[in-house]
């Protein structure tokens, strides 16, 4: 075994023992997460061609080094209103993989925040009612001290 | 071995065999009636008993059963005991279906048709016996077969006919090649082990023996021809040879029921002239009176060399590489925007540089490119047999002349025209060409010709498939036309536009153009699907002379050659292949059916604008019909006006799917990278038609321009 091999399953040991990690960004004021193995990049926001005929939250599709992806607005995703796009405004690029296929797609939100590492039993399953956004988008809720994070399930935004 | 390990080469195997049966139908077709063609039957040999190799260590029972009675069959007719005449052909090209069928079903893990298959291994066993008896009544003419060709180094098969049984004189030749005995073979040591099977009589050729002072004294220069009584069956004596590979050339032949005087005749003109091939009796039997009619192949070149060196590459790894280079492309036209934006002097070398690089960027992309090609060949390929097949149904005779087979053009092109091209073909053989009496009556030769022709041009594959029968009847075509309301009765229209007729769906062919019924899909799906690739059909046609239909396709489904438009802030791009012509509207030209539909009078026809701004909710320039520019498409026979802003640049794009990532959308077949980056998405012409006839989008109650 070379060196990387090593380092590699030994960053890989601790991951698993420290539970995920997940990649927080801000919508509206509220903080939600998303498993930050799922994001592949985030960049700041650039004009994107918009598609005729689509899902409104669609805002368009971008050129991410000759692969096109589609851009959602996440605000209007989950309902919420949309906002002018300003200097906080940034891309994170996902992969999502629905109905057995693997795609990857750019999600626009109001700025993002931070990386924390959940435990797994940290996790608490949804409440039924009473989150601000559709259940079917989350996967759980976070407790990290005295915030709550709403851990989103990327593969249901497309 | 386990099954499992063996299971991840099945796929290879299904593959190849696929590749080698198609061979062997080639060879089949190509094989001259009546005559011995050694060549050939080797040829096809070889391949049937490597797809039986291959299903034995697969455990396709079935599928090596079958190939071995064809094999047997083979074997008899490789030394000349069978003749390959048109009822062979025939039954081994079924023999051809019936293996791919037992392929097939192995493949996908059913139960092939069992019935067929034993069927024909019943003709097969028949044929088989009917040599071997044909082989004791007609006493054999020896004859000295002097076709180099025969020189093929024995496949050491174990081909377990009846030959074997009971003691007969096998003549086996030994044509050691010089190397023999340097790879440590000894001829002494093989005729020893012959000895052991029975009795042995040797003659030695030493007809090839240089000057002692040429000789070299590590080379084989003899040749033995061994007599050998013996019961022993083929697979003993071919045992004793198995080392011997590609060292010499060594030739069994079976033990013959021949007057014994006349084999050691035989064996005695053989020795004097050593260039001779072993002697194999020919057993004369004339042609059969072939069915009422003969297809025959002609091509202008040779089919290419299946030894030329290539390499398996899955499609993925080519794709990622094209889309690589396709990024290459991109990045570097930004690169050269960039550097002529700037406008200062001091970058000349680097404006030089950008201008090498595009030149070297689009050799890349263009060999690139190649390497997903192939020869039209791979579809013309089947049309010999096809043409062969229903000609004898219908009593046609039709020759097939092809030429261009080389013309290459991209693989998944290439996959989708072999449905259209068969239809079109068969068309053309069952109501082009007349049957052989009115031909003559119309003073032609009993025999039409189909022709099969590929070029290329301007970026473009074009196709021509033409016949010299009767041609299309405009009269018939007419009052089809006119009973279907399609055209007004005392319209006179063109020749152009007759023809077209007979690809609007329903619009049969049979009963139209002749009384013979037609099959399967019709005109319009030929149509349809080669719009679906990029291309377009057009039909010539000569009362009396015959008819062409010429196929236009991309040479690529990853290029595109686009108009580049503007509506409002976005760029879109239209396939130049459906583009008619751009014009701007004059206030007399337009009307409007009621109140709803636009319409723009160009010349003779009324063609619907789609308002492409509305259609697709963005901010247009100007919301003016007469401000912007009416780009007039085609799809299926079909115009309409798509208004636009302004045109800008034609270029080729590099196709990039929506799908990937997203989803397909209505009315756009795929996304591009411009210069600048940023993306463009290319309209979808028959999507945007069908979607502007179904109403999506909204739509202008009435007239607004007036």
């Amino acid at each position: 075994m070379n060196v990387a091999e090593a380092m590699q399953v030994q960053s890989h040991a601790v991951l698993t023992t420290a539970g995920s990690q997940y990649l927080t960004f801000v919508l509206a004021g509220e903080e939600y997460g998303i498993d930050i193995l799922r994001v592949q990049e985030i960049r700041g926001w650039t004009a994107v061609t918009p598609i005729p005929n689509t899902q409104e939250y669609v805002q368009g599709v971008l050129n991410l080094r000759g692969v096109v992806i589609p851009i959602i607005d996440l605000r209007r995703r989950l309902g919420m209103a949309r906002i002018e796009y300003g200097t906080t405004t940034v891309i994170v690029v996902v992969n999502i993989i629905s109905e057995g296929r693997r795609g990857v797609a750019g999600l626009v939100v109001d700025g993002v925040s931070d990386v924390y590492s959940v435990m797994e039993g940290e996790i608490k399953p949804t409440p039924e009612f009473g989150a601000a956004v559709d259940v079917k988008f989350i996967a759980g809720m976070a407790a990290l001290g005295e915030k709550m994070v709403v851990l989103l399930d990327v593969d249901k935004l497309l | 071995m386990s099954s499992m390990d063996l299971e991840q080469f099945h796929d290879i195997f299904f593959q190849e065999s696929g590749e080698a049966l198609d061979s062997m139908e080639q060879t089949l077709l190509a094989l001259p009636a009546g005559q011995s063609d050694q060549d050939g039957i080797n040829t096809i040999f070889r391949v049937a008993h490597s797809i039986k190799g291959g299903a034995a260590t697969f455990g396709f029972t079935e599928l090596t059963s079958f190939t071995h009675t064809v094999e047997t069959l083979l074997d008899l007719a490789r030394s000349g005991r069978v003749m390959i005449t048109n009822a062979e052909t025939d039954l081994l090209l079924c023999s051809v279906d019936v293996m791919r069928d037992l392929l097939a079903a192995a493949s996908s893990k059913r139960t092939p048709d069992s019935a067929r298959v034993a069927a024909m291994q019943a003709e097969f066993v028949n044929l088989i016996e009917s040599c071997a008896g044909r082989k004791s009544v007609s006493a054999p003419v020896p004859e000295i077969v002097s076709t180099p060709a025969v020189n093929q180094p024995v496949a050491l098969a174990n081909a377990s006919t009846s030959a074997g049984g009971a003691a007969g004189e096998w003549k086996i030749r030994i044509e050691p090649r010089a190397q023999m005995l340097r790879h440590g073979n000894d001829p002494l040591r093989i005729i020893e082990a012959l000895r052991e099977l029975g009795e042995v009589s040797v003659r030695v050729d030493a007809a090839a023996l240089p000057p002692l002072a040429d000789m070299d004294a590590g080379a084989c220069y003899l040749k033995w021809t061994v007599q050998l009584k013996t019961a022993a069956s083929r697979e003993e004596i071919e045992q004793i040879f198995a080392w011997i590979d590609e060292d010499a050339v060594i030739t069994i032949d079976a033990p013959v029921v021949a007057v014994p005087e006349q084999t050691s005749a035989q064996v005695a003109v053989a020795e004097a002239e050593p260039v001779a091939a072993p002697a194999s009796p020919v057993v004369e039997t004339k042609a059969p009176t072939s069915q009422p009619a003969s297809a025959s192949r002609e091509t202008t070149t040779q089919a290419p060399s299946a030894e030329s060196s290539s390499i398996r590459v899955s499609i993925e790894k080519l794709d990622e590489l094209i889309n690589t280079v396709g990024e290459l492309v991109i990045t570097q036209s930004m690169l050269s925007q960039f550097a002529t934006g700037r406008g200062d002097h001091s970058s000349d070398d680097l404006k030089n540089g950008l201008s090498q690089l595009e030149r070297q960027m689009r050799a890349l992309q263009e060999s690139v490119m190649r390497v997903r090609m192939l020869p039209i060949s791979f579809v013309f390929n089947r049309f010999p047999r096809m043409v062969r097949d229903l000609g004898s149904r219908l009593g046609k005779q039709v020759d097939l002349k092809m030429t261009g087979e080389h013309t290459e053009l991209d693989k998944t092109v290439l996959e989708k025209i072999g449905d259209p091209l068969v239809h079109l073909v068969r068309n053309s053989i069952d109501h082009g060409l007349e049957s052989p009496d009115q031909r003559r009556a119309a003073g032609k030769s009993a025999v039409g010709t189909i022709h099969l022709n590929a070029y290329h041009k301007g970026g473009n594959i074009t196709v021509e498939i033409s016949d010299d029968g009767a041609g299309l009847n405009r009269e018939r075509i007419l009052a089809k036309a006119r009973e279907r309301g399609l055209i007004g009765v005392d319209e006179d229209p063109s020749d152009e536009r007759v023809h077209n007729m007979i690809f609007q769906a329903g619009f049969s062919t049979a009963e139209t153009v002749s009384d013979v019924s037609g099959r399967g899909v019709g005109m319009d799906v030929v149509r349809r699907n080669i719009a679906e690739l990029g291309g377009n059909v057009q039909v010539f046609s000569t009362p009396g002379k015959g008819s062409m239909v010429r196929i236009r396709l991309p040479l690529t489904l990853a290029i595109l050659d686009g108009q580049l438009v503007r509506v409002g802030e976005e760029v879109y791009v239209i396939p130049l292949v459906s583009i008619v012509e751009t014009i701007q509207i004059h206030r007399d030209q337009l009307s409007s059916i009621a109140g709803q539909t636009e319409l723009f009078r160009l010349r003779d026809e009324y063609i619907p604008i789609i308002r492409l701004y509305e259609l697709f909710e963005i901010d247009a320039d100007s919301t003016d019909l007469f401000c912007g520019l009416l780009t007039i498409v085609e799809s299926d026979g079909r115009r309409v006006g798509i208004l636009v802003d302004e045109l800008l640049a034609q270029q080729q794009v590099v196709i990039k799917s929506l799908e990937t990532n997203f989803r397909p959308l209505v009315g756009l077949s795929g996304a591009t990278m411009l210069g600048d980056g940023h993306v463009a998405l290319i309209l979808d012409v028959p999507g945007l038609m069908s979607c502007f006839e179904s109403g999506c989008g909204r739509r202008r109650p009435a007239l607004s321009a007036a």
